[in-house]
């Protein structure tokens, strides 16, 4: 979490978007993230990132509610108070296999919504800065984090040649805090733009 | 790039018109910033009255006892069973839309998976409503639940159906909640980027969790909604699955057979489909959102509810075939009981037939099934079938028992009785009528995701691409 300062460009079009994103990654330029209003699938690829293990994480999630059902219904029925139901067998695996399912699935679910709600830092009352308000309408839009060695009219002029709108410089907290989204808040003192590079 | 966005032109436009991305977004949000229609005031009116009187209704149940019902020593489950098994075959549409045609990659879900979704969620919150005020008292409901007691500690049975139910009921609603909110989360967030009044921009800036569009948080969300359609999918199956094991398991002629599994989730897609139809039929035109909701997506549910309605019309007939060919005295008997003409209950039985099974044929027409008016009956005749399905399952498998001296006794409900079913249809609509004033009741991001694959203006560009040759056609995608 901190305060920096970003070049801010938009695109309407993701055919542009993509060379675009390639061009910028070639120059050097650092990309701090590419806000877009729906999926854009292959952007993740271009952009360089990783791809993402919530699914493995799932799956952690999945064996651990099939082995809590398990043991659970086992321990009850043959340790903690096992009843004779009509001379049937006390482990039943069978009749354990709707819960054991059930649990697995909802483990997993709870958990993935969970683990993607912590890594995307999503929760009521959180609030990020957003660099523009149709990011989540038609524009995509792209920023770049400024490092020492960025040059932000360099940067900006960029942006401009591989096809961006609307280009600003921002400076901006980069993480969330909590807040509301009907009320403006300074986060920071007022210090000068120079100050901050 | 081309190569990606190819799309047959077997299959129509699912967005008509030419639209762009802020198109989209205009056509689908403005319903929630505009004021409440008269109508909408009405049927909200309406809603709250029913929903009212069945909560005066439980009362009555609740403070004077299941007498209050006409159940009786046959017909220990009556009218609130059938209206659970109704209401929960109901919600399982919104899981198949969203969760097995994401998986088979059928694109015309995005116009209709999230008004399905919230369906889902409302119709299993009227079912739970039933097996727990079946209960009697209704204070001790949470016995059902596996917690370390003083009273042993004594556990639940985790070998009886009824207690699966609990699990499987509770956890389908948790996950069609968390798979319906996570998709909604980057709506709300466009919601809340152009709302102008202060409530607004406050309330949706709370529920959409300060949503940024981040590629990576995309990245995310994709895997997300992926796994969790793989994991509804089997959910789904299993819950219809396991509320047939209630009956299927018990040694109950009529109710002991092996096909009920499958027979139950074909017929829970059959009416879910319906009230889909029902409840999307009426919105398209009240929020005008033809454009997104197009006569292709009614005509793919018709032919969903022929293929359903077909499915359950043939595990009938097999029914009635094995019970025959079993030759077993009081199978015959159950079977003899529902289609006899001369029994009480055969006008159910026959009432059933008819709707589910002779009245979907008609969908076999394109003429039909592309005809609104005539799906919107249909909608309202499958689903009153499916509960008289329910019905004749319940109902005339129980009310002869072996001691024909209470043969006499004909079961109709109390006032009270139905009027906790009608309860649970204010319940149902009330939720769904606050649902279509103030949630975006399409999925706006995944519209835009498929809006330059299945958008009309840009479907026509294709079918230049598509009468080319195989060379040149290969030529130009296939190294992509």
């Amino acid at each position: 979490m901190a305060i920096k300062k970003f070049v801010v460009g938009s695109f309407e079009d993701e055919q542009v978007l993509f060379p675009a994103v390639k061009k910028v990654r070639k120059a050097g330029y650092k990309i701090h993230d590419v806000y877009t209003p729906f999926p854009i699938h292959g952007l993740d690829q271009v952009m360089g990132l990783r791809d993402t293990s919530l699914h493995t994480a799932g799956f952690i999630y999945g064996i651990t509610g099939t082995a809590t059902a398990l043991s659970f219904m086992g321990w009850v029925f043959t340790k903690d108070w096992p009843l004779n139901i009509g001379g049937k067998p006390h482990f039943p695996l069978p009749a354990f296999i709707p819960i054991t399912f059930e649990l697995t699935v909802l483990f997993s679910a709870v958990g993935m919504v969970l683990t993607f709600c912590y890594l995307c830092q999503l929760a009521p009352f959180v609030k990020k800065h957003h660099f523009h308000a149709r990011a989540t309408d038609d524009l995509m839009v792209m920023v770049l984090e400024c490092t020492s060695r960025t040059n932000e009219e360099e940067a900006k002029a960029f942006l401009a040649s591989v096809g961006a709108k609307e280009i600003n410089v921002q400076v901006a907290e980069e993480g969330w805090w909590l807040g509301r989204y009907d009320k403006e808040q300074k986060l920071f003192e007022n210090k000068t733009e120079s100050s901050l590079v | 790039m081309a190569s990606l966005r190819y799309e047959s032109q077997v299959r129509g436009a699912l967005v008509t018109g030419e639209k762009t991305y802020h198109d989209v977004t205009e056509d689908i949000v403005r319903p929630i910033e505009m004021k409440p229609s008269r109508l909408w005031k009405i049927g909200f009116t309406i809603s709250v009255l029913l929903l009212l009187f069945g909560v005066y209704s439980v009362y009555r149940e609740v403070a004077y006892g299941i007498g209050e019902w006409n159940l009786n020593k046959t017909i220990g489950w009556g009218w609130d069973i059938t209206n659970f098994v109704w209401w929960v075959g109901i919600g399982h549409a919104g899981t198949l839309i969203s969760a097995i045609l994401l998986l088979f990659r059928q694109g015309w879900r995005t116009g209709v998976n999230r008004a399905a979704e919230a369906m889902t969620i409302f119709a299993v919150m009227c079912a739970g409503q039933f097996p727990i005020f079946h209960m009697g008292r209704v204070w001790m409901a949470f016995f059902v639940l596996p917690y370390p007691n003083s009273r042993g500690p004594l556990w639940v049975n985790f070998n009886s159906p009824l207690l699966w139910d609990v699990f499987a009921i509770s956890t389908y609603f948790t996950v069609s909640l968390l798979f319906w909110y996570s998709g909604l989360l980057p709506d709300l967030a466009t919601v809340r980027d152009r709302a102008r009044e202060k409530w607004r921009k406050h309330m949706y800036g709370v529920l959409a969790f300060g949503w940024t569009g981040s590629t990576k948080h995309w990245q995310r969300h994709e895997a997300l909604s992926l796994v969790l359609a793989g994991l509804s999918t089997p959910l789904v199956l299993s819950v219809h699955t396991i509320v047939s094991f209630d009956f299927a398991t018990s040694v109950i002629p009529g109710w002991h057979t092996t096909i009920f599994p499958p027979y139950f989730v074909a017929g829970a897609i059959f009416s879910g489909f319906a009230m889909v139809q029902t409840l999307l039929i009426i919105t398209r035109k009240v929020l005008s959102l033809e454009e997104y909701i197009t006569m292709e997506h009614i005509e793919v549910m018709n032919k969903v509810i022929v293929l359903t309605g077909s499915i359950v019309g043939i595990a009938y007939i097999t029914e009635l075939f094995i019970s025959w060919y079993g030759q077993n005295p009081y199978e015959m008997a159950a079977f003899k009981n529902r289609y006899d003409l001369s029994t009480p209950y055969a006008w159910s039985y026959w009432l059933m037939m008819s709707c589910n099974v002779i009245a979907p044929q008609f969908f076999w027409f394109k003429k039909l099934r592309r005809n609104l008016l005539f799906t919107f009956f249909m909608s309202i005749i499958v689903n009153v079938g499916m509960w008289f399905e329910r019905f004749v399952i319940i109902v005339t498998s129980i009310y002869r028992d072996y001691i024909p001296s209470s043969w006499s006794t004909y079961y109709a409900p109390t006032i009270w009785e139905v009027g906790f079913y009608l309860g649970t249809f204010g319940l149902f609509f009330t939720c769904f009528f606050l649902f279509a004033k103030y949630f975006p009741v399409i999925a706006i991001a995944e519209i835009k995701h498929i809006l330059k694959k299945n958008g009309e203006s840009f479907k026509e560009k294709m079918v230049e691409e598509e009468s080319a040759s195989v060379e040149k056609f290969a030529h130009e995608h296939a190294h992509h």
